[in-house]
C-alpha cells in the first residue's frame, strides 16, 4: 500500500534542508569536525533524496536493456554478473556498440543519482 | 573515527619526551602535541620537542597496537601498504637522494608501547587541494607545481635501489591480477571496471627491464605546498617497485584534479608540461600511449579503493558513515573510464 505524502524523496529533501540550513551552521561553531561529517551527511541525504526519485524507472530500464543485450531474463544482479562474467572473460568488449550504449546509459543513469555536477 | 582521549594524549606525550630526548641527547619536554585527521589505524601527530631550550618541529607517524577483533583475510588480501618500519628506510633513502621528502629522525621500540612509530622532521605547508587550487596566497604557486611534481618525481625514479629496504616488484599484470581479486572481493558485479581491466590487460605494457622506486600515491593531496610550490611529498605507504610511468599516470587520474578537469597534472597544469619536466629533471622521455595506459589503470583503482572503503564499513570491519558515503563516488571513475576508453 502506498504511503502518505509526504514521499520518500519529499522527506529526504526536508530532512537534507534542515540539516544543511539550521544544524550544520550551529555544528561548525561548537564542533567544526562533526560540521564536516554532517556535511557529508547531508551530501548523502541528497543521493537518497535523488534515488527515491530517479531510482526506481533506472533500475528497470538497466534491467530491460539487459534482458535484451544478453537475450536471457534475470534479477538486475544476476544479469550484471553475466555480463561481468562475459566481460572478463573477453566475450564482449569496447567495440560492441550495443554494449557500449548499455553501459553510458546505466552509468548516466548511476552518476545522475550519486553526483549529477560531475564532469 | 574516534577521538584521542586526555589519557591518550598524555601517554603519547610522555612516550614522545622520553625517545627524543634518546634522540637529542637531552631532556625533552613536548609541546603543542595534537592528533592531525587522518584514520584511526594509521596515525599523524604533530609536536614540538624541546630539548635545551631549543624546540624542534616534528611529526610522529604511528600504527596503534591493533585492538578488538584480527582483521578479516579479505582486508589482509586488500592491503598493499608497506609497514611504518619499512615506510621509515623508504623515506630516508628517498631525503638522501635529494628527494623532496620529510627527514625521519627516529624510530619508536616496541617497549615504547606506542604500536609501530615513527618521528620526522615537520614541513611548511598545506595538503588541502582545494585550497591549493583556489586560495589567494598560492596563485603563484600554482604555476610552478606541475613542473615541480615533474622534477620531483624524476628524482624519487632514480633513488638507488641499493638504498632501500626490500619492497614488493608490481608490474602491469600483477596490479590487472590485483584489482581482479578485489572486485571478487566485493559482493556486487562491476560490469565497466571488467571492460576497462579487459582493454588494460590487451594493451598492457611489457614489465619495466630496470623497475624503479614508484612512490604509489603520487597526487595532490598527498603532498604539502606553500606558496613557493611543492615542499614535501607525503604518504609514502604506497612505495613498490615498478614502471616510472605508474606515478605519472595516478597523478592525472580526474578525480585527482578536484574540479579543474582541464589541468590534467594535479589540477595544476598540461600532461606535456608534467612530461617535459619529468625528462629535463632526468625522468625518461613519456610515450604519451604508455601514461594514457597508466592514467586508465589509476582511474579503475581509484574507483575500486572507493569500494574498498565502502566495504570496510559494510564488513563491519569500522563503522563510518564517511567511509560508507565513499562507495557512492566510484560511479564517478565509471563515466570517465568510458571516456578514456573511446579517446
Amino acid at each position: 500500500m502506498a504511503q502518505d505524502r509526504p514521499t520518500a524523496s519529499e522527506l529526504l529533501a526536508a530532512i537534507a534542508d534542515f540539516l544543511r540550513d539550521e544544524a550544520t551552521p550551529a555544528l561548525d561553531k561548537a564542533e567544526p569536525r562533526l560540521g564536516f561529517q554532517m556535511r557529508v551527511a547531508v551530501n548523502s541525504l541528497a543521493i537518497l533524496e535523488r534515488e527515491a526519485r530517479l531510482g526506481p524507472a533506472a533500475d528497470a530500464a538497466e534491467q530491460a536493456r539487459l534482458v535484451k543485450l544478453l537475450g536471457r531474463d534475470g534479477t538486475l544482479i544476476e544479469l550484471n554478473r553475466e555480463l561481468a562474467r562475459q566481460l572478463r572473460a573477453g566475450e564482449r568488449d569496447e567495440r560492441d556498440p550495443a554494449l557500449m550504449e548499455h553501459l553510458d546509459a546505466t552509468t548516466a543513469d548511476k552518476i545522475a543519482i550519486a553526483n549529477p555536477k560531475w564532469r | 573515527m574516534t577521538v584521542h582521549t586526555a589519557d591518550e594524549s598524555e601517554n603519547v606525550a610522555s612516550v614522545l619526551a622520553k625517545a627524543a630526548g634518546r634522540h637529542f641527547g637531552g631532556r625533552a619536554t613536548i609541546e603543542k602535541l595534537r592528533r592531525e585527521s587522518g584514520g584511526a589505524s594509521r596515525q599523524t601527530w604533530s609536536f614540538d620537542a624541546v630539548v635545551d631550550g631549543t624546540p624542534h618541529a616534528l611529526i610522529l607517524r604511528r600504527d596503534p597496537p591493533t585492538l578488538g577483533a584480527p582483521r578479516t583475510k579479505a582486508e589482509v588480501d586488500r592491503s598493499i601498504s608497506i609497514d611504518r618500519a619499512t615506510e621509515f628506510r623508504v623515506l630516508r633513502a628517498a631525503f638522501q637522494a635529494g628527494v623532496r621528502a620529510p627527514e625521519v629522525l627516529f624510530e619508536l621500540t616496541p617497549d615504547d608501547g606506542l604500536g609501530e612509530a615513527f618521528v620526522m622532521r615537520r614541513i611548511d605547508g598545506i595538503a588541502i587541494a582545494r585550497k591549493l587550487l583556489r586560495d589567494a596566497p598560492y596563485e603563484g604557486a600554482r604555476k610552478k607545481i606541475a613542473g615541480q611534481l615533474g622534477e620531483i618525481l624524476a628524482r624519487l625514479h632514480a633513488v638507488p635501489l641499493g638504498r632501500l629496504p626490500p619492497l614488493v616488484r608490481r608490474e602491469a599484470a600483477d596490479h590487472i591480477a590485483g584489482q581482479r581479486r578485489a572486485l571478487d572481493l566485493l559482493d556486487r558485479p562491476q560490469p565497466v571496471f571488467e571492460l576497462a581491466l579487459a582493454w588494460l590487460d590487451r594493451r598492457k605494457p611489457a614489465p619495466t627491464p630496470e623497475p624503479v622506486l614508484v612512490h604509489g600515491d603520487y597526487r595532490t593531496g598527498n603532498y604539502l605546498a606553500d606558496e613557493t610550490g611543492v615542499t614535501a611529498i607525503l604518504d609514502w605507504e604506497g612505495a613498490h617497485l615498478g614502471d616510472p610511468i605508474e606515478d605519472l599516470g595516478w597523478l592525472c587520474v580526474k578525480s585527482w584534479r578536484f574540479g579543474a578537469v582541464d589541468r590534467p597534472a594535479g589540477g595544476f597544469g598540461s600532461r606535456e608540461e608534467l612530461w617535459a619536466a619529468y625528462a629535463s629533471a632526468g625522468g625518461i622521455e613519456v610515450d604519451p600511449a604508455r601514461a594514457h595506459w597508466w592514467e586508465v589503470f589509476g582511474t579503475v583503482r581509484w574507483g575500486i579503493i572507493c569500494h574498498n572503503q565502502a566495504w570496510r564499513h559494510l564488513s563491519g570491519a569500522i563503522k563510518s558513515m564517511e567511509l560508507a558515503s565513499i562507495g557512492r563516488r566510484a560511479v564517478e571513475t565509471e563515466v570517465d573510464l568510458l571516456q578514456l576508453l573511446k579517446a
